[in-house]
């Protein structure tokens, strides 16, 4: 559902498009050798061309290339097989060049589609309309020093895809959906890391408002968001101070704004007279980007199982709901994981337990899947256990939080408590007779018509056999014995 | 011993190889004539210990027989290559204090060969100019006089201080850069040779940019045998510049062979321009009747597109530049001139940093950039450069090479030019078609103007056929036999 502000005037909807910028996961730079480890010493990983010494040249790092076309790819997008570097030129302390190597008219992936996840099931589809590879600019500190602003470098020269989406999206729902799946599918392709904390993946939001059916309203700019929740804030205060302005009668001027996620408000950086005048033109350094469909053909062959499609298999094929397909597929390692504990196991068993005990677990210990103690095949084992009768279901969870606490396997603390569940009936009938004979009353009460009581000798039975005792074959004994 | 100084690089070459005289000894003669010129500006830098150092080294490799193509031959660097450890300046003040920790890979491959550096050439500030008035380190003084007067004249430029170096035989050869005649047009004015190979022939990388789509480099020298030694030297592929072409590098040397029958010789009719001087329409027609007479075929063949090269020219290469010469803001290297605020700090910085001439050109390529000229200026010269281009590959569908003077005039005084940077653009007139085009060109001396100085014809080849170029110029050479020498007033 989209946004509607309700204004004095009438509704008001929410128009808002995205723009991602990813950096690329690749060992080197865009057009230089430098490293790119996120939080080394400042100024660390800077080659003469990051720092543009004299005479210095951009030489592309052909990974880089090989990652945004596998992006693209994800993106079901157009591959355009020739693309051009343009210089953005504008001057800045961090940027050492005085341009950004970009790409401008020409390029290297086109229009795309995202399927993005909403409440209930579902789905909508948002544009991409291009996706382009830039250079990062460096850091400037300015908190260090009271005079003067510190420069970090490290940055400088990153490889960074810009991801452009049309103005698809009707509320801050919408936009949060769409950056999750973005992140979801950039880290099935192993292309970005999707670190919004650390940086790695960010996004410059655009939100105006129109009434419905009307065309687009003038549009301001957010730029830099580094979390979701960011994102979303921003899209409720930005859009609700344009609707205060319209109803006021007044006009939105196009501008770039900064949201301060510290009051909670946007404020203007740069208005649309005092945009910068970049003087695109292509970079003479580098010959345009050119690659054939091989090229293409084999980063396609090599696309690993993307979040949708892997929802759609658990669901055809496993039979899982729309609803636990979704949570699965999310991330990529709860998609593994599940995969790891369900592979050769009754299915709906596995999701039970990865997204019930073994998710409640994690939240309890505060541990997450790289750090959890208990691995898809331990807990896998958990499932066995019950799935052969050894434990039951009740004794299994028992049993799970003691393996998140210890460490130790599913047979281990099944063998040392003697968790083993009672099957024999025998022992059981015994168990029984014994729980019979010690409330007579109760029992004149069930047979004077207290059926409820069943659960009452239920109970008694499983907890004098410490809960060992395999509950469908109490039930079956006990009905008999207390009807006498 | 004869003086060491009037060797050609294959004189000593030879000479050094077969012990004639020491490597040491060729630099200590050198250095001498270095010390000796100073009259002449030529250098920014002086390296004489680097030198001597050098030439060590190359009387060990060739006692060793391990010598380069370059072995102990002591030439000039243009300072617009990085040298690692040597101050490099590009002759601006904005390069105050920089001594890189690289090498230019043109000078690196040098060093390979065995050159040994005398020191770092002047020139126009960032390459940018045509008499070597720009310099923030002063002007280069043209070693040769008019027979009338005493007046100092320009070297042309912007490799003046390396062709001054070279005609004055300070060193036997000298790097240049030509972005739009910058090695041509002075090698003409100092009667030398010059040579700007194919682009994508010698690496960019390490060597301060003005116009990336153009700067070549090449050597200035004394003869085409020279030239064609050393620019074997500098020459090879680079994967470290993305424009750098792959491809193996001849023996130019080899191309000498004296034999042109039969070779087609364009004469574009479109650089008989208006007012041309009748010396420079002589020594054209003198050079033409002197190619024939060897045996080659002389074709009239046309270049529709050329009067609009030079327009097309002063947009392309200031834009390129206004973006290239960004990067001299004050904050990583070179000079600052503190402010109230970063934006005060670029503008006080750049201000004081940059001549008047590199003002001037940023300015025109910042416009030409702009959001609304973009199209009118920048494409539209785009454009025009594409249409130059294809009028020399119709013309080498019928011709091997093409014959035209070098430049408009000889060299001219001082201040001579006035105050309009569009006369002064004029001189570049003949070098700059080749130039957008990406196309290897040499000038070479045939002949004297009646005022006694030297005048230069070009022959345009290929892309990537220096070879024939070399071996047009060979020929021409040995028929113009030119070899007046300035009187070395310098010396004082």
């Amino acid at each position: 559902m989209g946004m509607i502000i309700q204004g004095v005037t009438g509704d008001w909807e929410v128009v808002i498009g995205l723009e991602v910028h990813a950096q690329v996961s690749s060992n080197a730079k865009l057009f230089s050798g430098s490293a790119t480890e996120y939080g080394a010493e400042q100024n660390t990983q800077v080659s003469f061309v990051d720092a543009a010494m004299p005479g210095m040249l951009p030489v592309i790092n052909t990974a880089a290339v090989e990652q945004a076309v596998k992006t693209g790819l994800g993106l079901k997008a157009k591959i355009n097989n020739f693309s051009v570097f343009d210089r953005k030129n504008y001057f800045y302390a961090d940027l050492p060049q005085g341009y950004q190597i970009s790409q401008f008219l020409q390029p290297i992936v086109g229009e795309g589609i995202l399927t993005i996840d909403l409440k209930d099931g579902v789905t909508r589809e948002i544009g991409i309309t291009r996706l382009h590879l830039e250079q990062d600019a460096g850091k400037s500190i300015h908190d260090q020093h009271p005079s003067m602003t510190l420069v970090d470098l490290n940055r400088s020269g990153v490889a960074l895809m810009e991801i452009v989406s049309e103005p698809d999206m009707r509320s801050p729902e919408e936009a949060a959906a769409y950056v999750k799946k973005l992140r979801s599918i950039l880290r099935y392709l192993g292309t970005c890391d999707g670190n919004m904390d650390e940086g790695s993946m960010r996004a410059d939001v655009n939100v105006s408002v129109r009434r419905p059916g009307d065309d687009l309203g003038t549009r301001c700019e957010m730029k830099n968001l580094n979390s979701v929740r960011f994102i979303q804030q921003a899209i409720v205060y930005e859009a609700n101070r344009q609707v205060d302005i319209l109803e006021e009668g007044g006009k939105i001027d196009q501008e770039t704004r900064l949201y301060d996620s510290v009051k909670g408000e946007t404020r203007s950086m740069r208005s649309k007279e005092e945009a910068h005048d970049y003087r695109y033109f292509p970079d003479p350094d580098l010959l345009p980007l050119q690659f054939d469909d091989a090229f293409v053909a084999k980063i396609k062959a090599d696309l690993p199982e993307l979040p949708d499609e892997k929802k759609d298999r658990f669901m055809n094929t496993l039979g899982i709901s729309a609803y636990d397909a979704g949570v699965l597929v999310a991330e990529k390692e709860v998609a593994d994981f599940f995969e790891d504990v369900a592979k050769g196991r009754d299915a709906k068993l596995s999701v039970n337990w990865v997204t019930g005990e073994f998710f409640g677990n994690l939240k309890r210990t505060g541990k997450t899947i790289a750090t959890s103690p208990v691995s898809a095949d331990a807990l896998g084992e958990v499932i066995d256990l019950i799935k052969d009768g050894t434990i039951s279901n009740r004794i299994a969870k028992e049993v799970f939080e003691e393996m998140f606490d210890t460490g130790k396997s599913a047979s281990n603390i099944v063998e040392e408590k003697g968790l083993k569940q009672v099957s024999d009936t025998g022992a059981i009938e015994a168990a029984i007779d014994d729980v019979i004979a010690a409330n007579p009353d109760k029992l004149a009460e069930y047979r004077g018509g207290k059926d409820k009581l069943l659960g009452f000798f239920m109970g008694q039975v499983m907890k004098n056999t410490g809960g060992k005792a395999n509950p469908g074959v109490v039930n079956k004994l006990l009905k008999p014995k207390l009807d006498g | 011993m004869t003086d060491l100084t009037k060797l050609t690089i294959a004189e000593a070459r030879d000479g050094l190889k077969a012990s004639k005289f020491s490597a040491r000894e060729l630099t200590a003669a050198h250095i001498t004539a270095m010390d000796s010129a100073r009259g002449l500006n030529a250098f920014i830098t002086e390296t004489p210990e680097k030198a001597v150092e050098a030439a060590t080294k190359s009387d060990e490799k060739l006692a060793n027989g391990e010598a380069g193509l370059m072995e102990g031959i002591p030439i000039a660097i243009k300072d617009l290559f990085c040298t690692k450890g040597t101050l490099t300046t590009a002759a601006s003040h904005i390069l105050d204090g920089f001594t890189p920790e690289y090498e230019s890979t043109v000078s690196a491959n040098l060093w390979t060969e065995g050159a040994v550096m005398l020191g770092k050439a002047n020139l126009d500030e960032f390459a940018m100019g045509s008499s070597n008035e720009t310099s923030y380190y002063g002007n280069v003084v043209n070693p040769w006089r008019r027979k009338k007067d005493d007046q100092p004249l320009v070297p042309g430029g912007s490799s003046g201080g390396s062709a001054s170096a070279v005609s004055s035989n300070i060193a036997m050869g000298a790097t240049g850069t030509d972005t739009g005649g910058s090695i041509r047009q002075p090698a003409a004015f100092t009667g030398i040779v010059g040579m700007k190979p194919t682009y994508g022939r010698c690496s960019r990388w390490g060597t301060v940019a003005f116009a990336s789509s153009l700067d070549q480099a090449g050597p200035m020298t004394r003869t085409v045998r020279d030239t064609a030694i050393m620019l074997e030297a500098m020459a090879g592929f680079d994967a470290k510049d993305s424009t750098s072409v792959d491809m193996e590098v001849p023996n130019f040397e080899a191309a000498l062979t004296g034999d042109i029958r039969g070779l087609k010789v364009g004469i574009p009719k479109e650089y008989r321009l208006d007012g041309m001087s009748e010396e420079i329409a002589a020594l054209w027609e003198q050079g033409i009747e002197w190619l024939k007479s060897a045996g080659a075929e002389i074709v009239e063949i046309s270049l529709p597109h050329t009067k609009y090269a030079l327009p097309a020219y002063y947009i392309i290469a200031p834009a390129e530049a206004s973006s290239n010469l960004a990067r001299y803001d004050g904050v990583r290297y070179g000079l600052r001139v503190e402010g109230d605020s970063l934006d005060d700090m670029y503008s006080r910085t750049r201000a004081a940093g940059f001549g008047h001439e590199v003002q001037r050109r940023i300015l025109i390529g910042t416009y030409a950039l702009s959001a609304g000229y973009y199209d009118a200026y920048y494409l539209k010269a785009q454009k025009v450069r594409a249409r130059i281009a294809e009028d020399f590959k119709e013309a080498y569908k019928t011709v091997d090479t093409i014959l035209t003077p070098t430049a408009p005039s000889a060299a001219f005084a001082f201040g001579e030019k006035g105050d309009d940077p569009l006369e002064m653009y004029l001189n570049d007139v003949f070098t700059v078609p080749a130039s957008l085009a990406g196309l290897p060109g040499i000038s070479l001396p045939t002949g004297l103007s009646a005022d006694g100085l030297p005048l230069g014809l070009q022959i345009l080849g290929r892309p990537f056929d220096e070879e024939t170029v070399i071996r047009t110029a060979g020929v021409l050479e040995e028929a113009a036999n030119f070899t007046a020498k300035p009187d070395a007033w310098w010396r004082g």
